[in-house]
């Protein structure tokens, strides 16, 4: 209780002092497009973004691709995050799986990500199926990584508890490990949100076909709107943005035990 | 303790009386060494100790003198060594829910309440969820944390921590309860009381007890027979009965008695003790 009191005021002056610099972009750029330092072709002032905003919340276009980006941004990231903590799980308990697999998935993650697009648009073709898989396997590898330093990190002295008391592999897994694991495999998940999130944006830049934000972007270039480009960056940050802050409360909430 | 809480506990083990009748325990000729540099270290040479069902053996010795090792030995904690080590008949193979220990450190799982945790012992106990619920309770109550049930580890202190730490072992009821140094990280009042309510414990429940310890105070006041066992190698140097009636005083003159000449023992010990002898300690 006693902290969070006290940190109330300097996270209200963190945001405070965070928000300045923004604000003297903001200026610089409306200045910018209206004293014609800038062509405003590239620049658009800001009231035109806002319009262009109004004008695609109202005909229903920025709702309809924001929508389809979320739902293709949680479908690839649940199934990336329920395979992560699978294979995570397995590569941190079973020795053998390990020695087999790990040093494989090591090279694998130091593959840029991008680079997958080729090859799983071959396989999947530039549909839905594509984005999720893509987004999937941007989400898996943070979510892989801490789930197994999770599980290792179980300290010995608890194993020696539940062996004490005779427990069963599933229930060591369940009782001992999991829970073991809960911050760890929380922060991957909070990393895979972050990162599933910037894989929806790739795979719609890409792969484009179907309405999504990274769409509305490029269609912003390709007709060189470019208050609609703006927007969508925006909408991209933004949601970026509350992803990641949700995720943080989320976590903070989930492991309250852990507070000494 | 509640009326109510003993009752349930009595209701929670109907084999109470069987259980008195058992927890004989045999350590014969028992040999543990470790590597250390790739050079073996001896812990324990040729241990031998046989305890009586219902007996509180108190194995007292200073550091390194392997008093731990042979307790994580007779848990089945530990598999390697050379002799052998039976349970009411029963080789120890592997750890038991017939032996039942309290570690120098809690050992709570931080993310489970003080129930859960007590619950922890009875995860695989052959008994109905209602039957576990009252001996979980039953238990709280035996260690007096009422009230503390559903409070997380890092809200305990030190010696309510060792409370929930001491029910979890016992809510099983275990033939033999091992207690590794279950005190040693507590101050002085706290010890005192739980060494009191230990006692008080086996008593009631007259489940074989066997404590590591390294202070001689609580040795013979809680033993029924203080064991000495001395450094390099980890060997028994004297065994030492305890005949004082319980419940005991700490101020009994035979108790004190006593105690001076377990510590005289202790103090030859450590004079022969090749590393702790004067002429070693010229050369360090």
């Amino acid at each position: 209780m006693a902290s969070e009191n006290i940190a109330t005021p300097s996270a209200t002056t963190a945001l405070r002092r965070g928000l300045v610099l923004p604000l003297l972009l903001l200026v610089a750029w409306e200045i910018g497009s209206h004293s014609g330092l800038v062509n405003p072709q590239f620049l658009p002032p800001l009231e035109k973004v806002a319009g262009v905003a109004w004008q695609e919340v109202a005909n229903g276009e920025l709702p309809h691709a924001l929508a389809a980006s979320l739902k293709r941004d949680l479908l690839g990231f649940a199934l990336g995050a329920g395979v992560g903590i699978l294979v995570g799980l397995l590569l941190g308990l079973s020795s053998i799986a390990d020695r087999i697999f790990t040093t494989w998935f090591n090279g694998l993650k130091q593959i840029a990500l991008l680079a997958w697009i080729p090859l799983i648009s071959l396989w999947f073709g530039f549909d839905e199926a594509a984005k999720i898989v893509f987004i999937a396997l941007a989400a898996s590898i943070p979510v892989i990584l801490n789930t197994v330093e999770g599980v290792r990190s179980t300290s010995t002295k608890l194993r020696e508890v539940g062996e004490v008391f005779r427990f069963s592999g599933p229930q060591l897994v369940w009782s001992l490990y999991l829970p073991a694991a809960t911050p760890s495999v929380l922060t991957g998940l909070h990393l895979g949100l972050i990162y599933a999130w910037l894989a929806t944006i790739g795979a719609e830049y890409f792969m484009a076909a179907g309405p999504g934000i990274g769409g509305l972007i490029i269609s912003g270039r390709e007709r060189f709107e470019m208050a609609l480009v703006m927007l969508g960056i925006v909408v991209v940050g933004l949601v970026g943005f509350a992803v990641d802050r949700s995720a943080s409360w989320i976590e903070h909430r989930l492991v309250r035990w852990r507070q000494a | 303790m509640s009326r109510a809480a003993e009752r349930a506990i009595r209701a929670e083990t109907p084999n109470a009386d069987q259980a008195a009748a058992r927890g004989r325990l045999e350590v014969r000729g028992v040999s543990k060494a470790f590597t250390v540099n790739g050079a073996p270290i001896a812990a324990l040479n040729d241990v031998s100790l046989t305890v009586r069902p219902g007996e509180f053996v108190a194995l007292l010795g200073p550091s390194g003198c392997g008093k731990s090792t042979l307790l994580r030995l007779i848990a089945g904690l530990d598999r390697d060594y050379k002799g052998c080590i039976v349970q009411d008949g029963e080789a120890v193979t592997s750890t038991s829910l017939e032996r039942g220990i309290v570690f120098q450190e809690p050992r709570l799982f931080p993310w489970a309440t003080v129930r859960q945790n007590i619950a922890l012992g009875l995860k695989n106990a052959p008994i109905s969820e209602a039957d576990k619920r009252a001996a979980v309770a039953a238990h709280i109550a035996l260690v007096g944390l009422d009230g503390f049930a559903e409070a997380y580890p890092h809200q305990l202190s030190g010696g309510m921590a060792q409370r929930a730490a001491i029910a979890r072992g016992l809510v099983n009821r275990p033939r033999l309860l091992l207690l590794d140094e279950p005190f040693g990280a507590l101050d002085a009042l706290t010890r005192a009381r739980l060494q009191t309510e230990l006692q008080r414990i086996w008593a009631h429940e007259k489940i074989t007890m066997i404590l590591v310890t390294h202070d001689v105070d609580e040795a013979v006041f809680l033993g029924d027979r203080v064991v000495v066992l001395a450094p390099r190698p980890g060997r028994i140097s004297r065994i030492f009965d305890v005949p004082a009636a319980r419940p005991r005083a700490r101020s009994d003159d035979d108790l004190v008695r006593l105690r001076n000449e377990v510590l005289r023992t202790l103090e030859h010990d450590s004079a022969a003790d090749p590393q702790l002898s004067p002429g070693s300690r010229r050369d360090a």
